[in-house]
């Protein structure tokens, strides 16, 4: 990759294979995965072929029979979507999401370090079907290998024919241009991707219209979707519809690509299948995780990413199935489960989050800008031990400002709390606030004692209402 | 005052002609002066203006947006140490301490000798590969404090092949001539692309 000496720059490790179907993942045990040859010898580029031999229409009715769900946080079917696509405006623009940077998600990288090629072709098939007429593929700027692999499978798909004028000798052309960002987790948002890729910082847009496939890139019909939503097409055309919806439930078929990260035996990204499996067979089958780290006991897991409302043991037994996560409190979200054993400091880890989403706000809605920052310092004193109990209501006024009633959280049947339903409501443009005020709102319902353990004896240090100067 | 190399204005022109409006350009292109020189100088927010259309305090705007373009000079080697949950679930914290130690500097510094900035970052996407850090945006996987020492030895010699700061991917997009569709700006196009006329979508 370098003509340099020295070590190799290594891809990504961490896929953990195990004997569930393979959809998306099935190369990842080759060596040169990435690579065209590889990807031509093994069925590469089919998908397309089969596409090609049928109309755009018939096509786009195949991936809204097949139910493919967004894998990108919303979970939304992408056939549904390409379909908000106003007739007669044109041209139309694809842009790939490769942004990848919701807390603890890894698996779009693992799909554009090893398998550049099954994302292009999933593009193609995509810009074909929907009749967009150029596709930008938007990297993460802090993903430098994913970027190499990503243009050396460009580069080599153009020359082979893949991309460009007349592909494969037919009407379709449409060209792929590689673009990366510069760090800031906000512009994984949809609208801000567009901003972004306009030239703009990276502010989400005012809603409606909720989906850029009416108004999107310079104004136009866009569609936007996730690397690994992309890279089952391919699976889907070569295979038919049929095959995809026989793995997984009929609301959630497939498979889908989790990362376990933290306290686990054996942390990795797996891929599961949709819909049945559960929390419990993942964190702790013999074949995925094997259980929590030096036979501890579960305290808390985030079971969507960074942004989603905590659960505890109680629902180990919900499958990934976002019908049953939704009324039990939280969401799927990105596929990233973040798991803590007893020794957690919750009140501490909780922190690691909001200090996140706090940095990380663009700064267009108050509640977010101001609200994220308070929350980030009022939890910062009571982690350290500078708290006081008034602190722990305060948490809680701050984030009413950003989501106001009741927040979604899990059951706790032993002491008879019931669970609140997903989602919330909210006073921001974009989920970067309310996700500054999940883990506290989690942490502080689920383990209140280990915050007021925090601020005990504190009760007469003079507070400090204002955490921000305002004046 | 002309910021950019011959080689990398040509460059600049071609990744213009790939995008509907040259202003989408201006991250590619701030990227392209960071590769450059290491950071982003005024001069070249200048230049890149001029490039894409658009007014110094426009690219500023953007520039000053995103976490990784530098307008200042940092170390050859950037060490990003993630500090988000799974990370600070597996030591992040003694890992950033450590490094603080070794290199003599606190997060958001640079070594005397200009080889080194540390900096505190935020989930790399290897969170399973805990705690984990990048050097240069390149990961290096649960890295232990004597890991971290053995990463700035190798930095320090020349047996390595991360490049200098700035620069991202070493391979770079090359789009033969002959298969360029070319950018499809709005107000270009008013009908479907010739692929869907078969079937009378309008
Ligand atoms: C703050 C925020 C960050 C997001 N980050 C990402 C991301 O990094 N990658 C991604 O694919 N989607 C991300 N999304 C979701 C996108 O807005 C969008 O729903 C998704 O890319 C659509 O693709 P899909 O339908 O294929 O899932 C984010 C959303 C929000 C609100
Ligand atoms: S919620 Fe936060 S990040 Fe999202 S648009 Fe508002 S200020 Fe920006
Ligand atoms: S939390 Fe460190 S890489 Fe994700």
């Amino acid at each position: 990759m370098t003509e340099m000496g020295g070590t190799p720059i290594p891809h990504a490790p961490g896929f953990v294979a195990n004997d569930t179907p393979r959809i998306v993942t099935a190369r990842f045990d080759y060596e040169d995965s990435h690579t065209l040859e590889r990807y031509e010898a093994t069925g590469g580029y089919r998908g397309l072929r089969k596409a090609l031999e049928r109309t755009p229409e018939e096509v786009q009715t195949q991936v809204r029979d097949a139910t493919l769900l967004g894998r990108g946080g919303a979970g939304f079917p992408a056939g549904v979507k390409w379909g908000f696509c106003p007739p007669g405006v044109w041209p139309r623009y694809l842009v790939v999401n490769g942004d990848e940077s919701e807390p603890g998600t890894y698996k779009d990288r693992l799909l554009m370090e090893l398998d550049p090629h099954q994302l292009i072709e999933g593009c193609l098939i995509a810009c074909y079907a929907v009749g967009l007429s150029q596709c930008f593929l938007y990297i993460r700027g802090e993903m430098a290998v994913a970027q190499e692999r990503v243009a050396r499978a460009l580069n080599d798909a153009y020359s082979a024919g893949y991309i460009g004028k007349n592909i494969l000798d037919t009407e379709f052309s449409v060209d792929i241009i590689l673009h990366w960002g510069a760090g800031a987790y906000v512009v994984g948002e949809e609208t801000a991707l567009i901003e972004s890729l306009e030239g703009n910082r990276g502010m989400p847009r005012l809603k409606p219209p909720y989906f850029p496939a009416s108004i999107g890139l310079y104004g136009q019909p866009t569609i936007v979707n996730n690397v690994e939503t992309l890279s089952n097409l391919p699976w889907i055309l070569e295979h038919g519809v049929e095959a995809f919806t026989g793995i997984g439930t009929e609301s959630s078929p497939g498979t889908r690509m989790v990362a376990v990260s933290g306290h686990v035996q054996r942390p990795g990204v797996y891929e599961i299948v949709n819909g049945t499996t559960t929390f419990r067979d993942l964190l702790y089958s013999k074949e995925m995780c094997g259980g929590i780290r030096d036979d501890n006991q579960l305290k808390a897991f985030v079971p969507g990413g960074g942004s989603a409302p905590w659960f505890t043991a109680d629902q180990l037994d919900l499958p990934f199935e976002a019908s049953q996560v939704g009324p039990q409190g939280s969401m799927l979200g990105s596929g990233a489960i973040m798991v803590m054993d007893e020794t957690t400091d919750i009140p501490a880890a909780a922190l690691t989050l909001t200090k996140f989403y706090a940095h990380e706000s663009c700064g267009k809605c108050v509640p977010c800008r101001e609200g994220g920052t308070w929350l980030e310092q009022i939890l910062r004193r009571v982690v350290d031990g500078r708290g006081t109990p008034r602190d722990l209501e305060l948490l809680i006024e701050v984030g009413e400002t950003i989501c106001p009633g009741d927040f979604p959280h899990a059951a706790i049947p032993s002491k008879g709390i019931e669970a609140v339903p997903f989602p919330y409501r909210m006073t921001t443009i974009c989920f970067v606030g309310p996700s500054a005020f999940a883990p506290i709102h989690s942490a502080l319902t689920l383990f209140r004692e280990e915050f007021e353990a925090k601020v005990a004896g504190n009760e007469n240090r003079t507070m400090i209402e204002v955490a921000v100067d305002v004046r | 005052m002309k910021f950019f190399s011959e080689e990398n204005l040509e460059l600049a022109d071609v990744i213009i002609s790939r995008y509907p409006k040259p202003r989408s350009a201006m991250i590619p292109l701030l990227h392209l002066a960071q590769e450059q020189v290491g950071w982003v100088t005024d001069d070249a927010m200048a230049e890149i203006a001029e490039l894409v259309g658009t007014t110094s305090a426009e690219v500023l705007g953007t520039c000053s947006f995103y976490e990784m373009f530098k307008r200042h000079q940092v170390g050859t080697y950037v060490i990003n140490i993630c500090a988000t949950m799974s990370c600070a679930l597996m030591g992040a914290e003694e890992l950033m301490e450590h490094a603080e130690r070794r290199l003599g500097v606190k997060a958001g510094g640079t070594t005397a000798d200009g080889m080194f900035t540390i900096e505190g970052a935020e989930c790399q996407a290897a969170c399973t590969e805990a705690p984990c850090l990048q050097v240069n945006y390149r990961h290096r996987y649960r890295v232990t404090p004597d890991e971290f020492d053995s990463i700035i030895d190798e930095l320090s010699s020349t047996d390595h092949n991360v490049p200098d700061h700035g620069v991202l991917s070493q391979i770079r997009q090359h789009i033969p001539e002959d298969r360029f569709v070319g950018a499809v700006p709005p107000g270009d196009v008013a009908s479907a692309p010739v692929w869907m006329h078969d079937e009378g979508v309008d």
